[in-house]
């Protein structure tokens, strides 16, 4: 008994010091989604491309402006992504939204908070990588989504349901190792469920 | 003193006069700026609630919450757009009359148990909202378990003097007694 007395203080520090060696490797602003596998808010907001800027920068949905809402990711599984001309950092994600458009992946912009005619002219500019862009000016839809800041990546299964929530830029790593393979993962399922049917 | 001498000595003193003053006016000016600095913890933005039963409410529900993007700071302190946005949104539902609980049922569907600072007593958090009840408690044990045990020690030493032991400090204690008599006795002779 006395012996073992002796170790309970070795003990006590190997546990504490696996303990925070555990914690030095994680990510402390890592916050998951709590919209993890559950469905896409409802919303009903114009998409960009059809509103119109006017001068005083007021009003700007066009007559017969195309409004969106969640069946839009019905049938599909896409990447939704949250987007503004005010955030340097998706200036600089764009570029490579642009590239996995390319190969066929089908995102979702989400123009979040944004200017209109600033935001139609960045993607007249730098190119237009979105299938659809939803113009969020109000943050309404952010907000409902638990967007905190810009850029935001959603994965979006078929049935509209959030899969996954990546904070910040997607780069060929981010893209890589965790949204690729869990976006093929869907789109395997996908696959054997159509064929099935 | 001739007068050169006098005029040389009265220009001195009175530089030294003026310099001395305008150290006391540099003083005094630094001070009143100083004094003018006001905080920098003004109100930035005016809750514009309809009645203070409300912004009582409001006050307290913002300082409870964090803020999702500077993970340090609470909705009061935070500067944050979302921050701005989700005081918004907590000023809008408190007017539309929704409950305190309902606040937070809001804000948790959105961005999680994270925004609370004061988390909810459930199966998650029960490890949480326990330890430290726990440690207080195994703290106590063992001070308990600590005092008992040196009692007993203590109640052992005595009942451990006995037999020779015994007679022995009797002796002692005699023999102290004859030697603080005959002490005694001393000083009496010496009184005497």
């Amino acid at each position: 008994m006395g012996r073992i007395k002796l170790f309970i203080p070795l003990i006590i520090f190997v546990v504490l010091a696996a303990i925070l060696y555990w914690g030095l490797g994680r990510d402390p602003n890592a916050m998951p989604s709590a919209l993890i596998s559950r469905p896409v808010p409802t919303f009903q907001l114009p998409a960009l491309e059809q509103l119109e800027s006017t001068e005083d920068d007021n009003l700007m949905v066009a007559e017969q402006a195309e409004i969106l809402d969640e069946s839009l990711f019905l049938g599909q599984v896409s990447l939704l992504n949250v987007w503004a001309t005010w955030c340097v950092s998706c200036r600089v994600e764009h570029p490579y939204l642009m590239d996995i458009a390319e190969t066929g992946v089908r995102i979702i912009g989400l123009n979040y908070k944004d200017e209109v005619g600033a935001a139609q002219q960045w993607l007249a500019k730098y190119g237009d990588p979105y299938a659809h862009t939803i113009s969020d000016t109000t943050g309404g839809m952010g907000l409902d989504l638990g967007v905190f800041g810009a850029p935001e990546t959603y994965l979006v299964d078929h049935l509209g349901v959030i899969h996954y929530k990546h904070v910040g830029v997607v780069d060929d790593r981010v893209w890589r190792t965790t949204l690729q393979p869990k976006y093929q993962q869907l789109r395997d399922a996908l696959g054997e469920q159509k064929n099935d049917s | 003193m001739t007068v050169d001498e006098y005029q040389s000595f009265a220009l001195h003193s009175i530089q030294r006069l003026v310099i001395k003053r305008s150290l006391v006016c540099l003083r005094a000016s630094l001070l009143l700026l100083s004094l003018l600095c006001l905080p920098a913890w003004s109100v930035i933005e005016v809750d514009r609630l309809s009645s203070p039963e409300l912004s009582a409410r409001y006050q307290q529900l913002v300082a409870e919450y964090r803020c999702p993007k500077c993970q340090n700071q609470n909705l009061a302190e935070s500067n944050s757009p979302i921050s701005i946005d989700l005081r918004t949104e907590i000023r809008r539902l408190l007017e539309e009359g929704v409950s305190d609980a309902q606040i937070s049922d809001y804000l948790v569907a959105r961005y999680g148990e994270f925004v609370l600072y004061r988390p909810r007593v459930q199966a998650s958090t029960y490890l949480l909202w326990l330890t430290p009840a726990v440690l207080l408690l195994l703290g106590l044990l063992v001070v308990v378990f600590i005092v008992r045990r040196q009692k007993r020690a203590a109640c052992t030493a005595q009942a451990a003097l006995s037999g020779a032991e015994q007679a022995a400090l009797q002796a002692l204690l005699s023999d102290v007694d004859n030697q603080q008599n005959k002490s005694k006795n001393s000083n009496k002779a010496e009184v005497e």
